[in-house]
């Protein structure tokens, strides 16, 4: 995975939702920008943040493991967002492992940590198929993750790919959020479907489908409010746009991406835990990945309800989000920063 | 807020209670069991290391190893240095002596700056302040908008450059906007950063120098973990904040972002968000909170909320039916909204004394969803049911089940539980509270 992905392109978004990657875009000889994770790693040692490096650092370069390693282990895990439940459960399994003799150094328990992280997110690349015509992803999440930037990435990326898109403006209350997503429909050159703030975000979901339908698009993707899954009538409001965009067309939304922050704390579990009792929720956009947010609260969504990691994102760039890369995404925050790796 | 932590710690004293003396063990247990339930609610682990460590130096003095109430000597302990970890008492916002006083916003992409700086804007013209705002978001794609719609909202001006590329000499034009037109406090937008984009942190430190502002306030989402120590660290070596907003407090996040920031910085939390809504922005009050999380309820809050929220002609109405044992199923519908516009219940049950731990037992647990299927249920009722529910027969309940997408079983229980509040109702009439308790 070394060349792939430090220049990730479009072959990643191509396995994402199942495409080949048009032919003009294959021969662009010109080289993309420095792969997504080599900058984070280069971010995290950069951003000389306290909280993991020293820890896995001293981990790693440990010729034993001991009952301090195990220690400083699970202290790293706590402060990438981990959880208590998950990082119990990760050393606990990496015990084992040491208990059978198969980690013996630092450096085996790194690659180990890595494997068992990898292992734990996705056993297998995440998955956005598009079988339908269109096929409608609703997006949601809790207000500031970072959706309608999200939207207008893959908006972009979807049409780079020779699918054509249309994005419905279902953020009807946040001040000017139909025009954020305007701004970005116009740059990813895709039709918006939109009507004024405070309309019914019921009736801009089923006209985007409808319009998707009607224009013969093959990728619908709905924006929604941010609200706190603890504000019952907004998750109220976000079971009726997902009612109402399955009367538009029959099995849709096909896919509902959750996007989180990876700042969060705890509170993403229940996040994902409440948003997936309103909607079902198919997979996770991690957003703001910079290297010293951790992310690691996926973990303990992953451990409680399973629900894999479609994409990753960094920054307000075209090209900071990715499809989710499990051991990137592990050697991004728990390797021990640089010169160990290629 | 930070309902869950409450009920950790009394979990681990109400263990302790009813033991008498506490063993160095015994201690142990408590220290850990504070840890965790300090690490689930994001507090960074240096300041949970920081506070347990403190913590137990105090617990393990003679104090409360030779006393006969230990457990309420650690509780006592662990308030005073959650209140003392948070800044002791609520501090306000610094006002320059000659005007205009500049306050500069910051934070992470959506920590929710945009809304804050409206919220606190509203704040400061509801004081009799003349403030104008500054939208210096140049690279989020119609976050002026954003601000420029929040302004007409709360009818507070707003200093826009369409098309201008350069966010300080935005901030600069914004102050001598409001200098000319005489506005008394200038609020700067700034765009949202992530800490270890370079470019961006001198832009805002460019900012800074250009408009030496009165004050500068970090907006902190309540739902950060870990990272918020890092996010304060970053931005006090390059701006040197001055406070911090806490937003998104509304939710069930349980903010240990707060403890997190306080200690690390040393810089003030000013304000709470705890809303959508413009109005949405509370003063911060360590104490208050410190109750909170100790589980000794946060009763002054809930007082403001219930003042802000509930319509005083109509307690009185139900007040009175209630003394007579008059209370209606319609008029328990009534009271259910009520209570539940003043947020979600278990926030507002975890606001009251000895209540925060009942909220969470299994018999009382106050689900949301079990609330919308009373609702629904009385709301399948007719107008004579509800005012007699003598008369709900079988053929009615079974009616009233399909009606609300409940089951019979369901519809059975809140009628036996009306019908004994109900009888509650008269003895508390009759005689008040003590022939209640002697019954």
């Amino acid at each position: 995975m070394t060349g792939g992905q430090d220049d990730p392109g479009l072959g990643p978004f191509a396995q994402l939702f199942g495409l080949t990657v048009p032919q003009a875009q294959e021969a662009d000889p010109e080289p993309r920008r420095r792969g997504l994770f080599r900058r984070l790693r280069e971010g995290i040692a950069a951003s000389q943040s306290q909280a993991i490096s020293p820890q896995l650092a001293g981990i790693y370069q440990s010729a034993l493991v001991s009952d301090d390693t195990w220690d400083d282990l699970e202290e790293a895990l706590v402060m990438a967002d981990c959880g208590m439940p998950a990082t119990m459960d990760i050393v606990e399994s990496l015990r084992a492992e040491a208990g059978e003799g198969r980690i013996t150094s630092g450096a085996a328990l790194g690659r180990a940590l890595t494997d068992e992280i990898t292992r734990r997110l996705a056993p297998e690349p995440a998955r956005i198929p598009l079988g339908d015509h269109p096929t409608v992803i609703l997006v949601v999440g809790v207000n500031g993750s970072g959706k309608t930037t999200t939207i207008g990435k893959l908006a972009h990326r979807l049409t780079e790919l020779g699918q054509k898109v249309v994005v419905g403006a279902g953020d009807t209350f946040r001040a000017a959020a139909v025009e954020q997503l305007a701004v970005w429909a116009d740059r990813a050159g895709v039709d918006i479907v939109r009507q004024s703030q405070g309309a019914d975000p019921g009736a801009v979901a089923f006209d985007a489908v409808a319009a998707g339908r009607a224009r013969g698009a093959d990728v619908v993707i709905i924006d929604t409010a941010g609200r706190l899954q603890t504000q019952h009538n907004l998750m109220e409001e976000l079971r009726k746009v997902h009612a109402v965009t399955g009367k538009a067309m029959e099995g849709a939304p096909h896919h509902v991406l959750l996007v989180i922050d990876s700042t969060t704390g705890q509170n993403g579990l229940s996040q994902a835990r409440l948003f997936s009792e309103a909607v079902p929720v198919t997979g996770l956009v991690l957003t703001k990945f910079d290297g010293v947010a951790r992310g690691g609260i996926v973990l303990a969504i992953e451990r409680e309800l399973g629900i894999p990691v479609a994409m990753i994102g960094v920054g307000e760039g075209l090209d900071d989000l990715q499809p989710f890369d499990a051991p990137a995404f592990a050697e991004a925050i728990f390797a021990p920063g640089s010169g160990t790796d290629a | 807020m930070f309902d869950a932590l409450t009920d950790k710690l009394q979990g681990v004293f109400s263990g302790l209670r009813g033991r008498g003396k506490l063993t160095e063990s015994d201690i142990d247990k408590a220290m850990r069991a504070i840890r965790l339930s300090l690490l689930e609610a994001d507090v960074s682990l240096p300041v949970v290391k920081q506070l347990t460590t403190a913590i137990k130096e105090r617990a393990t003095g003679d104090e409360v190893m030779s006393s006969i109430t230990p457990d309420q000597q650690v509780v006592k302990i662990v308030s005073e240095e959650l209140t003392r970890l948070m800044g002791g008492t609520n501090v306000g916002l610094a006002m320059a002596p000659t005007p205009p006083t500049v306050i500069l916003m910051a934070g992470l992409q959506g920590s929710g700056k945009t809304t804050h700086t409206a919220k606190l804007a509203r704040l400061l013209a509801a004081e009799g302040r003349a403030p104008l705002m500054v939208a210096c978001d140049v690279h989020r794609p119609a976050a002026m908008e954003q601000l420029s719609v929040l302004g007409q909202q709360i009818d507070v001006p707003v200093h826009r450059e369409d098309g201008a590329t350069d966010p300080v000499a935005l901030a600069k034009a914004g102050i001598a906007a409001a200098k000319r037109s005489g506005r008394d406090v200038v609020l700067v937008d700034t765009a949202g950063r992530l800490t270890i984009d370079a470019e961006m942190m001198d832009e805002l430190v460019a900012i800074r120098d250009a408009v030496k502002p009165t004050s500068v306030i970090l907006v902190v989402d309540a739902m950060t973990g870990q990272t918020a120590v890092d996010v304060a660290v970053a931005f006090q070596d390059a701006v040197q904040f001055d406070g911090v907003i806490l937003s998104k407090l509304d939710g069930d996040a349980r903010g240990g972002a707060a403890l997190s920031v306080r200690a690390v910085t040393g810089k003030p939390i000013l304000f709470v968000g705890t809303g959508e809504k413009v109005d949405a922005l509370e003063a911060f009050h360590p104490d208050r909170m410190a109750s909170r999380i100790l589980g000794m309820g946060d009763v002054l809050s809930l007082i403001e909320k219930a003042q802000q929220n509930v319509d005083e002609a109509d307690a009185k109405r139900l007040e009175e039916k209630m003394r007579g044992g008059n209370l209606t199923l319609d008029d328990f519908l009534d009271q259910l909204r009520q209570v539940r516009k003043m947020g979600p219940i278990g926030q507002v049950m975890g606001m009251i004394p000895g209540l925060s731990q009942a909220a969470k037992m299994k018999d009382v647990q106050v689900d949301e969803r079990r609330i919308d299927r009373v609702e629904a249920i009385i709301s399948s009722m007719t107008l004579s049911e509800r005012s007699r529910p003598d008369i709900i027969n079988g053929s009615r309940r079974r009616r009233i089940a399909e009606g609300s997408g409940t089951t019979v079983q369901e519809v059975n229980q809140l009628l036996a539980q009306f019908k004994q509040m109900q009888k509650l109702m008269k003895r508390m009439g009759k005689g008040g509270l003590p022939s209640m308790l002697g019954a």
